[in-house]
């Protein structure tokens, strides 16, 4: 059974769409990602980047099409058919969401190790010095001092909240993560740690993930697969270094030659 | 899509173009009717001037460049998977299980140590991280990199060194088929001598190899056949 589910996708898009009235938001976008693949979407500002990823998740309900997910128990489920326990339920286990703006994400005003402890305790740990020793563990791994675990993240930098943000959502070991521009707006340095940390775990875990990205770069040190999207249409995608390498699309050969060597 | 096959690897009319739509959609046509191939233990160079598409050839084989024509059989098991026709899943697979390659530049990933980096393909292979990085050790140290550098992220060595590096990442799993691009660029005699060894050894495991390479000491030590790509240039 295990074998048979290795070829089944994890997570497939039928031709999802999206209309905010008359503005397109995406269209007739349809993929299947595999467990351990990282599929990247990139495209300009307005193109339907965050409107897929919030499809995807869950967050917006499609104009058309659907969403599929295969749960732990090894049954592919439509997400619009799911009940309202088992899709909090899933949020909060199986599924990780990394937003751009580590204060979304993330509860401002308690401390860093409550942030990590709270997805514990939503899946029902109660013993403090066990949840307290997991999130430790985890401040550890994300390169964040123990010593600050008491702090609020109001107290931290742009990048340490970032990480704390990654910790709060690998807590539960989800299968699936979700990131909107996961290093936008941290300088290159912080980036740079942010990436390799995001690269590392993504390896030692065995996530899955779709991250949309502006960045090029990040989408070619994070990711197997692209999809690249304008003006809400999915106009080139597959492999990640055959679409930059190999760009086929009049509008991809623009992107990948806009960007400025180092 | 499966047949058998008793080459490593078997290129038939395969033919590639690029359509520059920023310069007004030229059609550049690379190669076509590439036809060679390449069985288990045989060293195949690519020889003939820059441009003529020996790079473009290595890259259609491990899936970074789309081919547009033809068939790229590449044998994994009993079965031929055509790299031509492949999803993103299976030319995926392929370089996890079948297909490596080595350019003369290292893609340096900010931060990470040379010994993971040589280490990482093994680790993602299944292999154990100090088992892995014990035998990047060995692999570093018969490349002559500097053990004071290992720990250290490439970014800020020399040519030769990043080089080095890169080759011992290439060369340490044990795949089927290994495309070598310039593997020997910017190297002195004694880094060419101990790639050459490498080179030697890989055959000896039954490895098949497309490499090119400039340097004729080197083409001459490691060629069991010579391809010259001109003849795949299109006339036209």
């Amino acid at each position: 059974m295990i074998g048979a589910g290795d070829e089944q996708p994890l997570l497939v898009a039928e031709r999802l769409s999206k209309r905010y009235g008359r503005q397109i938001g995406c269209r007739d976008v349809s993929f299947s990602l595999y467990e351990g693949e990282v599929m990247a979407i990139v495209g300009e500002s307005g193109s339907g980047k965050t409107t897929l990823l919030q499809l995807l998740s869950s967050q917006m309900e499609p104009g058309a099409g659907r969403v599929l997910y295969r749960m732990r128990d090894g049954v592919t489920r439509d997400m619009a058919k799911l009940s309202e326990a088992e899709r909090r339920f899933l949020f909060r286990t199986d599924w990780g969401y990394v937003h751009q703006d580590a204060a979304q994400g993330l509860r401002m005003g308690v401390s860093a190790g409550a942030n990590v402890g709270e997805r514990l305790m939503a899946v029902g740990w109660r013993h403090y010095g066990r949840i307290r020793h997991s999130a430790t563990t985890w401040l550890d791994r994300v390169e964040i001092d123990r010593d600050r675990i008491d702090d609020t993240p109001r107290t931290y930098s742009g990048g340490m909240r970032q990480r704390l943000q990654i910790a709060r959502n690998l807590v539960t070991q989800p299968r699936l993560v979700f990131m909107d521009e996961p290093t936008g707006g941290l300088d290159v340095s912080v980036q740079a740690r942010l990436l390799d940390l995001l690269r590392g775990l993504v390896a030692d875990l065995g996530l899955s993930a779709v991250v949309v990205t502006h960045d090029l770069a990040v989408a070619r040190l994070l990711s197997h697969r692209i999809v690249v999207m304008k003006g809400g249409d999915v106009i080139e995608s597959g492999l990640t270094d055959q679409v930059l390498d190999d760009p086929r699309e009049a509008y991809t050969q623009l992107l990948v030659s806009s960007i400025l060597p180092p | 899509m499966s047949q058998t096959m008793s080459a490593a690897l078997e290129l038939s009319g395969v033919g590639k173009s690029f359509t520059m739509h920023l310069q007004g959609g030229v059609r550049l046509s690379v190669v076509s009717n590439v036809t060679f191939s390449a069985s288990p233990g045989e060293c195949v160079v690519l020889a003939g001037p820059s441009g003529t598409g020996k790079s473009s050839i290595l890259k259609m084989i491990f899936g970074s460049y789309r081919c547009e024509r033809g068939q790229i059989l590449v044998r994994q098991g009993q079965a031929a998977i055509d790299v031509a026709a492949a999803g993103p899943r299976q030319i995926i697979g392929l370089r996890k299980n079948v297909v490596g390659y080595v350019t003369q530049f290292l893609r340096a990933v900010p931060r990470v140590a040379a010994i993971d980096i040589v280490a990482d393909p093994l680790v993602s292979g299944g292999a154990a991280r100090e088992s892995a990085r014990k035998r990047a050790t060995e692999i570093l140290q018969q490349l002559n990199v500097p053990a004071p550098l290992w720990g250290l992220p490439p970014a800020t060595f020399s040519g030769g060194e990043q080089q080095r590096v890169n080759i011992a990442r290439g060369f340490l799993p044990e795949l089927p088929i290994l495309l070598l691009d310039e593997p020997t660029a910017s190297l002195d005699a004694a880094n060419r001598a101990a790639v050459i060894d490498l080179i030697a050894e890989k055959k000896r495991r039954g490895t098949a190899i497309v490499a090119i390479v400039h340097d004729e000491g080197v083409r001459d030590a490691i060629a069991d056949t010579v391809v010259d790509v001109r003849r795949f240039t299109d006339a036209a």
